[in-house]
């Protein structure tokens, strides 16, 4: 009846777990019982479990990500505590089968539900805004995307409470992940919530590729788009041409491990390392799928804050262009080891070389534009110039990798963790935060509080180098990646100055739920109340803050690059046309919310083996999509007195001089 | 399962005068989603065929190619399959007509011959499973069963689509979302067939010549 699923499953003799567990049960209890207190439940149902409206799902999104960050984040915390304490006679706290199970957990989340969740949530706030787009080119699916993450999401945090997670790493390497080496349920939540969470990425990237190419405003050439929505159409482009991979990969895994298959097993015929090409065709585009955009909103963010237009424009644009293309010709570089022969190694090897030049074209880009501009050291412009300075000494670490010999020596020690982690901290995550603390009033129609956001930055930037910078040393001096104990006390020191660092980065993260807070309550001192707070350039600028659900009353026409400052110059920002005309808008639907349900259960049944559900609930997805597929009735007209009342609403700043 | 999801991406009315948000066509717009849809998923088969590929040798002690496949059989299959979308071509040559019985007509002997294909591909893994050349015996037929198998899936679920597309045309008749949706179908159902081309040279052909 139930499968594999006992009672045992559940940890009750590990304290760490169960604390956890009721402490995320608790939390969720209490906002369950707040939204049941306030009666909000039928509001949260109509206006935002059904809706369709990119800007709702986008910060959906990015809630989404922040609980993920905050998860993935006390991973890293136990995993320092861990390593600083456990030398010698000491075990410290966590057992191998536990400690196994947090790096796995931290670097799935971290990537695949924090780092991806927060790239779909800022693409789906600015994209349609940026290209003068009323919506996405497919709503619905766009929702659908969303609640796959979520369910994704959800099946990692309910392996803390039920069973366990993966002890294989996040990248599950065979034949580790096979069912000889792992029989338990571990490495198949891995499988699935990953899997779930894929499909829904993919989805997101056909989406978005097709609003770019195809829902621009008039006049928005190709050379005339934002750099954001640049480095995201690149973006979309790569997650369409690698997720597949990963998809194809962890079915074939899934095989192994369900039906007794033999891709990447030891015998019979099985091939381990074919399952590790595949992973890092997927893996390294990956990389560059959460840090192209990123390099976007440096741009953008740049720009607005040195008042200038971004320098070398074109230059930008094409160097984002060849990353693309060469991100799919260095996936070997993360197995140097394999036993290729010398010649394939080198050809991977300088095409990783290679990368760094386009890399360094942006970084003058960047310097150059606020070279003589007059900046302004916002909290957004300071998470930019942070990543400046603490990015290129984690890409000139990787050059250093990408000398095959110089990596048989490093490959799989510490040093490896201490660049990755000097890439995509400063390199994504720091752009994810500056995105948002740029776009957080267009997103809520209120600024974030500059003071704790600026306390925020400092604790994560100097924690990152106390953090990191110690594992290059560690690296050097033999230490392997994920050892959950060693024996050489020579190693305790810097581990403890990285724990101390960790312990700085918490303080961060506590300075941004700080900011959140403080920024909520004073949200009327704070209010944008004209849609422009930054003197922006884009024309996501243009709309109210927060936009009404069209976006743009009149699709505006686009003249330049710095399309919004272009309108604020010749006085065009603001116009009022002669009459309004009604306005076609996508209706909410349940369907997106009950396919997130029922994909959730899916993948929970198959996990625990419970195939009478598993089978339910894959017919119950394909009822759903095909009762959607049927529905002829889903839009909706928003009559031009409604769009003339909401525009007459709307505050309409006189333009100033400014401009100029 | 992404078929599943797939099989109707966003649905919203077809070349209607007003469109969608923003006046875009949408008609237009969904077809050109529903092409980079296939792309991806002609990478998911692209990695299955590698994988074929690399692992093509890996009898494990096991039956290789030249022991199981029988050509004439996979022939009549390949048959079938074009068949069936030369059918659906004729439904669509009725659509664009505007003559909804010709395309129920067509839509049926494509999901019939589709259907034959359907049975045959399963009547051969039936017999391999029944003979010990099953998914499990070694890598070889761990590729060949997950490649072909993944094809047959999607022909599964392209049948079913049809099947709620001969509804659609009896509820609703030729509207322009049910126009829409039809050429997405018959964009699926010639795609299978490209795929089916290579899984014919690749696994089969070249598997008996060498």
């Amino acid at each position: 009846m139930f499968g594999k699923l006992t009672l045992a499953a559940v940890p009750y003799h590990d304290p760490i777990v169960m604390g956890a567990v009721v402490g995320s049960l608790l939390g969720a209890l209490a906002v369950l019982g707040l939204i049941t207190y306030l009666k909000k439940w039928p509001y949260l149902w109509c206006e935002w479990l059904t809706s369709v409206d990119h800007k709702k799902i986008g910060i959906m999104y990015i809630i989404l990500s922040l609980i993920m960050l905050l998860r993935g984040f006390s991973d890293a915390i136990m995993m320092r505590a861990q390593q600083a304490m456990a030398v010698g006679a000491s075990p410290g706290f966590l057992p191998p089968d536990h400690f196994n199970q947090v790096f796995s957990a931290h670097g799935t989340i971290m990537i695949l539900f924090m780092a991806m969740p927060f790239l779909s949530g800022l693409m789906n706030i600015v994209i349609p805004q940026q290209i003068g787009a009323r919506d996405v080119a497919f709503p619905f699916l766009n929702a659908v995307s969303l609640w796959l993450s979520v369910a994704g999401a959800l099946l990692v945090m309910v392996s803390l409470g039920v069973g366990e997670f993966s002890k294989a790493g996040w990248s599950g390497y065979t034949p580790l992940t096979e069912l000889a080496y792992s029989p338990d349920t571990g490495v198949d939540y891995w499988l699935w919530s990953v899997q779930i969470s894929g499909v829904g990425t993919l989805l997101t990237g056909i989406n978005f590729l097709v609003t770019i190419i195809k829902m621009r405003a008039p006049g928005m050439t190709l050379m005339r788009m934002p750099l954001f929505t640049w480095t995201a159409l690149l973006t979309n482009i790569l997650i369409i041409f690698a997720f597949p991979m990963l998809t194809a990969a962890l079915l074939m895994l899934s095989l192994d491990r369900y039906l007794g298959m033999h891709f990447f097993t030891n015998d019979l015929g099985g091939n381990t390392m074919m399952y590790i090409n595949l992973f890092w065709t997927w893996g390294h585009p990956e990389v560059y799928i959460v840090i192209l955009p990123a390099f976007g909103i440096y741009s953008e963010v740049v720009a607005t804050f040195s008042r200038k237009r971004i320098f070398g424009y074109t230059s930008l644009v094409y160097a984002t262009a060849v990353i693309m293309f060469l991100s799919f010709a260095v996936w070997a570089h993360h197995f140097f080891t394999m036993g290729t022969s010398a010649n394939v190694n080198i050809f991977f090897g300088i095409s990783t070389m290679v990368i760094a030049i386009p890399t360094g074209v942006k970084v003058f880009n960047w310097l150059f534009t606020m070279y003589k501009g007059r900046v302004r050291l916002t909290t957004p412009m300071l998470w930019t110039i942070g990543f400046l300075t603490t990015f290129v000494l984690g890409g000139l670490t990787g050059v250093l990798m990408s000398i095959p010999p110089a990596d048989y020596v490093l490959h799989n020690s510490l040093f490896l963790i201490a660049h990755f982690h000097n890439m995509l901290i400063p390199g994504t995550l720091f752009g994810f935060l500056a995105g948002f603390a740029y776009w957080f009033p267009k997103a809520t129609g209120f600024k974030l509080d500059e003071t704790w956001g600026k306390r925020s930055f400092w604790c994560w930037l100097i924690g990152f180098y106390l953090s990191f910078v110690p594992l290059y040393v560690l690296g050097f001096m033999g230490m392997p990646r994920r050892m959950q104990h060693y024996d050489n006390p020579a190693w305790q020191l810097p581990l403890i100055v990285a724990a101390v660092g960790t312990l700085i980065i918490a303080a961060g993260i506590g300075c941004m739920l700080m900011q959140l807070f403080v920024s909520f309550m004073n949200r009327k001192a704070n209010a944008d109340t004209t849609g422009d707070p930054w003197d922006g350039r884009t024309l996501e600028w243009a709309t109210a803050s927060p936009p009404a659900v069209y976006n743009f009353a009149v699709i505006p026409e686009v003249h330049d690059i710095d399309a919004f400052w272009d309108m604020k110059e010749r006085g065009l920002a603001y116009a009022r046309p002669e009459r309004y005309e009604d306005i076609v808008m996508p209706k909410n639907s349940w369907h997106g919310f009950v396919l997130g349900v029922v994909a959730f259960v899916f993948g929970f049944a198959v996990i625990w083996h419970i195939w009478w559900l598993a089978g339910a609930t894959f017919v119950g997805m394909i009822a759903v999509v095909t009762a959607r597929g049927c529905a002829d009735d889903l839009f909706m007209v928003i009559p031009a007195e409604e769009v003339a009342r909401i525009e007459d609403a709307r505050v309409r700043p006189a333009l100033p001089g400014s401009a100029g | 399962m992404t078929t599943a999801q797939m099989a109707h991406p966003a649905d919203a009315p077809g070349h209607e005068a007003h469109g969608g948000p923003g006046n875009h066509d949408m008609g237009e717009i969904q077809a050109f989603g529903f092409w980079i849809y296939l792309m991806s998923d002609l990478i998911v088969f692209s990695a299955l065929f590698a994988t074929y590929v690399v692992m093509a040798h890996n009898y494990a002690g096991g039956p290789t190619p030249k022991d199981l496949f029988e050509l004439p059989a996979v022939l009549v299959e390949t048959m079938l399959l074009l068949t069936s979308s030369a059918a659906y071509g004729l439904a669509m040559v009725a659509m664009h007509k505007g003559d909804p019985r010709s395309v129920r007509l067509g839509l049926m002997a494509a999901f019939a011959l589709g259907l034959g294909f359907l049975v045959m591909e399963l009547a051969e893994f039936h017999h391999f499973i029944g003979i010990g050349a099953g998914p499990d015996r070694s890598g070889f037929l761990s590729a060949f069963f997950t490649l072909v198998g993944t094809h047959g899936l999607h022909v599964t679920f392209g049948l079913l689509w049809i099947v709620v597309m001969l509804v659609q045309l009896s509820s609703k008749g030729l509207t322009a979302p049910v126009k829409g949706r039809l050429t997405r179908l018959g964009m699926f159902w010639h795609f299978l067939d490209i795929v089916w081309i290579g899984v014919f040279t690749v696994v089969y052909l070249l598997g008996v010549v060498q």
